[in-house]
């Protein structure tokens, strides 16, 4: 194992200021600050004196549930009453919150600062009841929002004035319950807002309604890096309800375009304005397309790369071997496509600003609108709203940084619309990529040597920084013993803007890895599970390592209780074949069995086995719905997604080209969560990369059609 | 221009907008239903489904002018009140369907009119009618399962009625 690899988690870990994966192109001061340790019975816990509790979210909840996972584990601490709780989004409060959501952190990082934010809110609790009766701090206990000592109880509305003055507990030595007395960790507690989702009064981004509120719809460049010539706004001013039409800049280090933005009175009008302005852009039109892309990937990919891991001699065993295999693999753009698009509502004043955002990194695009607009970063505040899904799309600053712009320009709130089209032309990509793999196994059928030569658009040339920051997650890391491996490394130069999109590389290295080692293990003649198992090393994780390790014994886990789940090595039902899968990422452990028939050319999926070990499930139901999303947003990529480029634009606009697996694509799924006392891990993102593998591994076993290219198209 | 009648969730309503604006942009923007939403414009993902009339209808492709004196029922006006929740909102909660919930108001009202013509739907028969629905967090399996316990509800209330335990 490579032990110097970055991965995005870490970065998302890294300290106590907010850190991604990449160098910020913004010099925010607010986001600077450490944090301050503090009081829990204000910034996580509110106790009104009717006893009823407001729990604070200081994360984005964008479908995840982590607007019920942290607080389940806050009240669990702090000993409250789930029937009396009321969950919301915090606003920004940079010294108190890191409310940046992604890289599947938001559990893994913050479960055991919310149970000592808990703890804490209990110990004052206790603490206020103690004093005020004159009894030991020993003597007290709690139940559900009581404080009881010999006869004596108070609820925690009648001491929570008192106790918020107390002296705050040590958060590092606050002693926390025992994991056999947890009341709603690892219970699948219902979502607390899943109530509103149902009856249609949740809030998300686009149903933000501020007195005085105008609507705008932005003309953006089509091409990547045209400026703006000029524009005639006649057609679109006189559409009735059309207020105005100003120009506004590109921001560069917002990633935001220059823009033509036709201001309005209602959505529509907005819409229909935008349609009637003539705008003329300028520079010439990139060259760029998909089929020069592609020709530049596989030019990189005859070529030695950057050597980024390398033990034995792969490249000698592999030539001299009688038995080696050889395969490149493929893989698009892919785009978002969030069910809610993209938009933001700010208020710009000239003394600050309010910012309503569906996002994952409100403290970010808040440190993005100050920037943009003059203003200090103190005087801005961010609310965060429900966002109509985030895959990673809401990390960024471009939409926030365009509406604090525009209201800025007309001096009042304004909420920026953004169409399906917009959204999908003026996304920020899964990188396109493109892999040369060889293997060779020895006379007794063992993988002796592996090398993989990965080239792919790269992320964080994008942002700035090392290029193959993000594109080898997933690659890097292989979880097999292998005597000789290589891992070579190219980034392809692209002007089509890249990010992280579900998964991020393991989306497509986890393609390529359980694919090939499929493709080897047929060429050895095993049984594809059999062949994986014998690859896991043998050894034992330190228990009392700080950060999480890959562990193969989890790993064999997981594979073998899939292996059960689906009866992998029976007959599958008539007209049907098996593939499996298994990935780690985000320091969790996925195995996938797809089931699947092809008749009259068309692939249908029926059924899929999913096994996860995410260490402990704080809501398992919870886990089973990341699990669940996580293979239909992997399917839609197997079966339909690319985005395309040509002439520098992109091709796609809406759902008609670029498909997303609908209600009979979906196979019946069945997720197993195995549970245990380890450390919570990532949910969000890691049931995505098996499943593209498994399906295309089962159409081998049907078809004996080998999928090295996604989408899969049937020959 | 004159006003344009129509009836949303039981209330008369006059609307005065432009005959060609989307339904959709008319419950959201000028009465304020917000449960209704805007997903592609076009027709294609169907998170903006109402009923008209009793139809599933994509409320983004269908202009004002069309629904004028007609029964508009968005997913607010689905149940009478939230402690009244039609069999389909029920289910949707015990399932616990949604993830970011934003394609939920269409399934739901697509699904409301899918028991109402067929009150024991098959998988197929709920792939079929739901097929134009998109849901991107991958909400499909918890989606048929929810039908199938709608159904389950609908049907249990309809012997209750009949033993009179029902008013």
């Amino acid at each position: 194992m490579s032990a110097n690899v970055v991965t995005r988690r870490n970065f998302i870990r890294g300290g106590t200021a907010l850190v991604i994966g990449f160098s910020l192109p913004l010099e925010i001061s607010c986001q600077k600050q450490t944090k301050a340790q503090a009081n829990p019975l204000n910034a996580w816990l509110k106790i009104a004196p009717d006893n009823s509790v407001t729990l604070m979210l200081a994360k984005c909840e964008i479908g995840q549930g982590i607007m019920t996972t942290l607080p389940m584990v806050l009240a669990d601490e702090a000993d409250v009453d789930w029937n009396l709780v009321h969950v919301v989004h915090a606003d920004t409060d940079p010294a108190v919150y890191d409310m940046g959501t992604g890289g599947s952190g938001s559990t893994a990082g913050q479960f055991t600062p919310m149970r000592q934010a808990g703890a804490a809110a209990r110990q004052m609790l206790i603490a206020a009841a103690a004093q005020r009766w004159n009894v030991s701090r020993e003597s007290c206990r709690t139940a559900k929002g009581v404080v009881y000592s010999g006869s004596q109880k108070a609820t925690y509305g009648e001491l929570a004035e008192t106790a918020a003055k107390l002296p705050i507990p040590d958060l590092k030595t606050v002693p926390l319950k025992d994991s056999k007395d947890f009341a709603y960790i690892g219970t699948p507690v219902p979502r607390v807002e899943i109530p509103s989702k149902c009856d249609g009064s949740a809030q998300f981004g686009l149903d933000v309604r501020v007195p005085g509120m105008m609507r705008a719809v932005i003309a953006r460049c089509p091409y990547y890096g045209g400026k703006l010539k000029g524009f005639d706004a006649a057609k679109a001013k006189a559409i009735p309800g059309v207020i105005d039409v100003i120009a506004i800049p590109e921001v560069s280090n917002a990633h935001s375009r220059a823009g033509v933005a036709v201001v309005a009175e209602n959505t529509w009008a907005a819409m229909r304005g935008r349609d009637a302005l003539v705008v003329n852009w300028d520079g010439a039109k990139p060259e760029d397309t998909s089929d020069a892309l592609r020709q530049r990937m596989i030019a990189l990919a005859n070529q030695p790369g950057k050597v980024l891991r390398n033990e034995g001699n792969a490249s000698d065993v592999i030539a001299k071997s009688s038995r080696k295999l050889e395969a490149e693999y493929e893989m698009p753009f892919l785009a978002h496509a969030t069910m809610e698009p993209m938009n933001c509502t700010v208020h710009v004043r000239s003394d600050g600003a309010e910012i309503w955002a569906p996002t994952q990194s409100p403290e970010w695009i808040a440190g993005a609108v100050a920037q943009a607009t003059g203003l200090s970063p103190k005087s801005i505040v961010g609310h965060t709203v429900l966002s109509g899904g985030g895959f990673g799309r809401r990390y960024q600053l471009d939409f926030a940084v365009e509406a604090a712009l525009v209201s800025k320009a007309v001096g009042k709130p304004v909420q920026v619309v953004w169409t399906r089209e917009d959204d999908m032309r003026f996304d920020f990509y899964r990188p396109a990529n493109y892999h040369k793999l060889a293997g060779a196994l020895d006379e007794n059928n063992r993988l002796v040597a592996w090398h993989h030569r990965l080239v792919s658009t790269s992320i964080r040339d994008f942002w700035g920084g090392k290029s193959e920051g993000q594109e080898i997650e997933g690659a890097i890391d292989l979880p097999y013993t292998i005597p000789n491996v290589t891992l070579e490394y190219a980034a392809a130069a692209t002007s089509v803007p890249r990010a992280w999109w579900r998964s991020v590389a393991n989306s497509f290295n986890g393609f390529v890895v359980q694919s090939f080692v499929d493709e080897l293990a047929h060429a050895a003649k095993q049984d594809p599970l059999q062949f994986r198992l014998a690859l896991l090393p043998d050894r034992e994780v330190n228990p009392k390592s700080k950060e999480p390790e890959f562990d193969p014994r989890r790993m064999r886990a997981v594979m073998q209780e899939a292996a059960n789940r689906a009866a992998w090595g029976t007959a599958a039902p008539k007209g049907r074949s098996r593939g499996f899968a298994a990935h780690y990422s985000f320091d969790t452990y996925v195995a996938q069995v797809a089931e699947v028939s092809v008749n009259n050319g068309n692939l249908q999926v029926h059924r899929v086995t999913c096994v996860v070990d995410c260490g402990r499930a704080v809501n398992p139901d919870g886990v089973k719905a990341q699990m669940e999303g996580g293979i239909i947003y992997g399917l839609s990529a197997a079966l339909y997604g690319e985005i395309t480029v040509k002439d520098g634009a992109v091709e796609q606009g809406n759902f008609d080209d670029y498909p997303i697996a609908r209600m009979f694509d979906a196979p019946d799924t069945e997720v197993y969560v195995l549970t245990n006392d380890n450390r919570p891990t990532g949910c969000g993102e890691p049931g995505v990369p098996p499943i593209a593998p498994a399906i295309a591994n089962a159409l081998f076993a049907a078809t004996g059609q080998r999928i090295r290219k996604l989408p899969i198209r049937l020959t | 221009m004159s006003p344009i009648a129509l009836n949303v969730n039981g209330k008369a309503q006059s609307v005065d907008a432009d005959p060609q604006t989307p339904l959709l942009w008319v419950l959201r923007d000028n009465l304020n239903l917000t449960g209704t939403k805007f997903g592609c414009g076009r027709g294609f993902c169907s998170a903006c489904t109402v009923h008209v009339n009793g139809r599933a209808t994509r409320s983004c492709i269908t202009p004002l002018s069309t629904v004028q004196g007609k029964r508009v029922t968005t997913i607010e006006g689905l149940s009478p009140d939230r402690n009244h929740l039609s069999a389909v909102q029920q289910a949707w909660i015990a399932e616990q369907v949604p993830q970011c919930g934003y394609c939920q108001s269409g399934f739901i009202m697509a699904a409301a009119e899918l028991l109402a013509r067929k009150p024991q739907p098959t998988d197929d028969d709920i792939n079929e009618a739901l097929s134009g629905n998109l849901c991107r967090c991958g909400t499909y399996v918890r989606i048929r399962r929810a039908i199938h316990r709608a159904a389950e509800i609908s049907r249990a209330d309809v012997a209750r009625v009949a033993k009179g335990e029902l008013a």
